[in-house]
């Protein structure tokens, strides 16, 4: 048994790792967030250059055929940098659908452009009323011509305010929360009829609420089957719930380091506050949960490699992000007492950014319910 | 054994009921209602309803024009306010100041300060920790070195809520390094805020809030009649306000009327979903929640019980502020948990008044679940962290 990156891999590791360190401080990161976008075109290039918008698309696409311990590597590596470039939106998620079903007409109009950072995409997969049911769609496609109409609301959509171009599934049969009848469309943002509120989300990011009002979309627009969607939408959900496992697992990490560090070099009483055997053995508890998660991460990542139903490790890892995650999160803010709760100090956005992914593709006791099903 | 109210309890219940319909503005409710922030002003109108019913000094014997209430009506009195979610009183000044000033202060101190914070025309903020004395606020490095009928004072002061709109401060400063303990050479000084030479600082909280600031002092020349009690003691002032301070931070009547209205919008159906309420995960942590809830208002009603007996509040009210944060935070989390994707949202312009309803993203208290679990996390940091009460229990308590 093999637990160790290979040669590549380990590139990839130190790649991610060195421009972070070099171009993404986290001054950087903070301007970049603040900023009118949410992300720097400038490091969106620096990532397609690097290939890394490429990584997990088949090489006939100029992609690298990376699979999802590639997409654990760079996300890891983004958690411990803070990383706010939409690259879940665009890469794994957009993208992912994009992978699965594009036709090579499609391909050449969205998934290329993608690759090599020109176009800014989102799939708008949450709906008001639907918490964590993906096969929750009140957004409807009526027939058209030989296109379709589509009228709904996209709630929470990641990227959405930057996005060029939308994939939207809508309902093209069945009821409300039927899995069967959902389909979906590559719509241009830009479409008449479609209405986008964009704002900041808590954790340094953006996403936007979006309105769709009776918006053509043209044949060509159909991505795969009609009523078929769902088993693309899943797996592209999927592939971004570990991806944001993997991104909490570098956030636990380097916020467990961060505390230690801190512990050490803070004097209260005349010692540092490390040396109090209480907190000692909490910044143990804290390691001891990174690891945890690490290790699970491996596994479930392995399992969603193998190609099989990987559905309950998916499941047991988010929930052990948003439980073991929770946990390290809270200490670290607590054991930085009043500075943890400041905005300066980055232990805050690290905190912020954990539990916001506690918060989506289902939290803790929705993945519970999965395994425990 | 009796674990009723008094007929005489529950009639004075009534009394407080009335007024928090009828008395308070209907406005100031309404904000509550909708999360929307509350200017100086209003906090200020709020507080002058309870005055000029005689009520804003709850914790006040009756000769400096407070209610003389029992422990028992002072917690019906909170009971009530948190049920009618009314704003919480403004603490600096009621709860803290003006007790030590009526403890410990001269009769020219007391006619000079007391009616300015009963009527909520003077704000006061609490100037304790610092930069290097958190936890281990006895190593405070603000000095207050005595010149003739002055004390000069220079050094800073951090984390202090809400200076922004206050107008005086009460420091714990250090008048003497020529002492056996840390704790003998402090003192506790009042500050005018507009002394030349103080300079207030936002230091925004993580969830983007200006709540707390810097106080620095450079050369500040403060009357030596700003004195309270004497020189030296200060510590000892300071920590019969901090045990008081400690009990208004359990927050079981808050806690309570959130679970309740949790629980409520858990039955409904919010924009079409089906109600929490079918989240057994859900359901089962509420009712943790809940249960451990009523432990802590029995925990504090046994405490209550024991300081109208006659007994002062030691070492077990560091017990209630440990429990009641904690219980707090896990609040916030069933919160932020019932929100869903809603949590992510950062629309801070929702809670302004007059925002159109129909351009609200989220329900109600949705999109501020998440910010308000962050912020949450300073309650088991502030008012003595609950790493520092756990050793105060174990030292006095258990005699570890």
């Amino acid at each position: 048994m093999d637990f160790t990156l290979d040669e590549t891999q380990a590139m990839l590791a130190d790649s991610v790792d060195r421009f972070i360190a070099g171009d993404y401080d986290f001054e950087t990161r903070q301007r970049i967030a603040a900023s009118d976008s949410g992300y720097s075109l400038d490091v969106w290039r620096k990532f397609a250059e690097l290939g890394w918008l490429a990584l997990p698309f088949p090489e006939r696409d100029g992609g690298f055929d990376g699979g999802p311990l590639e997409t654990m590597i760079l996300m890891q590596a983004f958690g411990r940098g803070l990383v706010v470039e939409p690259y879940l939106a665009n890469v794994v998620l957009a993208g992912g659908i994009l992978r699965r079903l594009a036709n090579h007409r499609q391909r050449e109009a969205w998934l290329i452009p993608l690759i090599s950072g020109e176009l800014q995409t989102a799939l708008a997969f949450v709906e008001p009323q639907a918490r964590y049911e993906l096969a929750d769609v009140a957004t409807k496609a009526r027939p058209d011509g030989t296109g379709w109409r589509l009228s709904g609301t996209k709630g929470v959509v990641l990227n959405g305010g930057n996005a060029e171009l939308l994939i939207v599934p809508a309902r093209t049969d069945g009821g409300r929360r039927d899995a069967d009848g959902i389909t979906l469309f590559a719509v241009d943002a830009a479409a008449e009829g479609i209405a986008v509120r964009r704002y900041p989300t808590v954790d340094g990011a953006q996403a936007a609420e979006i309105v769709l009002d009776d918006v053509r979309a043209e044949a060509d627009a159909l991505l795969g089957d009609v009523g078929r969607g769902l088993e693309a939408l899943e797996a592209a959900v999927e592939d971004a719930t570990l991806a944001v496992c993997a991104e909490a697992v570098g956030i636990m990490q380097t916020l467990t380091e961060k505390t230690v560090a801190y512990s050490k070099s803070r004097i209260q009483f005349g010692v540092p506050i490390g040396s109090f055997q209480a907190l000692q053995h909490r910044m143990v508890d804290m390691l001891t949960a990174c690891e945890q998660s690490y290790s699970l991460l491996l596994w479930a990542t392995s399992k969603h490699a193998g190609g099989g139903d990987s559905r309950r490790a998916v499941s047991s890892m988010k929930y052990q992000v948003g439980t073991a995650g929770r946990q390290v999160g809270q200490e670290a803010v607590q054991i930085h007492g009043a500075m943890g709760v400041t905005w300066e100090l980055d232990v805050a956005h690290y905190f912020k950014r954990l539990t916001t992914i506690g918060q989506i593709f289902g939290n803790a006791d929705w993945h519970l319910d999965r395994v425990a099903a | 054994m009796r674990l009723e109210f008094s007929d005489s309890d529950l009639a004075f219940r009534d009394e407080l009921r009335a007024f928090f319909r009828s008395e308070v503005p209907a406005d100031i409710l309404d904000a509550r209602d909708r999360e929307i922030e509350l200017s100086r002003e209003d906090q200020v109108r709020y507080q002058k309803c309870l005055h000029a019913r005689g009520w804003a000094g709850v914790n006040w014997p009756v000769e400096y024009g407070g209610t003389g209430w029992t422990p028992m009506q002072k917690y019906l009195f909170a009971l009530e306010a948190a049920a009618a979610n009314a704003p919480d009183i403004i603490p600096f000044g009621i709860s803290m100041v003006g007790p030590v000033i009526f403890s410990f202060g001269t009769e020219a101190q007391k006619q000079r300060f007391l009616p300015g914070i009963l009527a909520s025309d003077v704000w006061w903020c609490q100037g304790y920790s610092e930069p290097g004395a958190g936890s281990d606020l006895a190593s405070l490095a603000t000095r207050a070195d005595r010149a003739g009928d002055r004390y000069v004072v220079n050094g800073t002061k951090v984390w202090t809520t809400l200076a922004q709109h206050a107008d005086w401060i009460f420091c714990l400063a250090r008048t003497s390094t020529d002492v056996a303990r840390r704790q003998e050479g402090i003192s506790f000084l009042l500050i005018d805020l507009d002394t030349p030479g103080i300079t207030v600082s936002p230091i925004i909280t993580l969830d983007g809030v200006h709540e707390v600031n810097e106080v620095r002092f450079e050369d500040v020349e403060v009357p030596a009649a700003n004195l309270v009690g004497e020189e030296g003691k200060g510590w000892t002032y300071g920590k019969v306000l901090l045990q008081h301070e400690r009990t208004t931070l359990t927050g079981t009547a808050r806690s309570a009327y959130r679970l309740r209205r949790l629980r409520s919008q858990a039955g409904r159906s919010v924009r079409g979903a089906p109600p929490l309420a079918d989240d057994r995960n859900f359901m089962r942590a509420l009712a943790a929640a809940e249960i451990e809830l009523k432990a802590l208002e029995i925990t504090e009603l046994r405490t209550l019980a024991a300081v109208a007996a006659g007994e002062a509040p030691g070492p077990e009210s560091s017990f209630l502020k440990i429990r009641g944060t904690e219980i707090q935070q896990a609040i916030d989390v069933l919160y932020m948990d019932a929100a869903g994707y809603y949590a992510l949202p950062y629309v801070p312009e929702q809670y302004a008044t007059g925002f159109p309803d129909e351009r609200r993203i989220g329900d109600g208290v949705e999109t501020r679940s998440a910010l308000r679990y962050f912020n949450g996390r300073k309650s088991t940091i502030y008012g003595g962290s609950n790493e520092i009460q756990r050793n105060i229990i174990a030292k006095r308590v258990l005699g570890l």
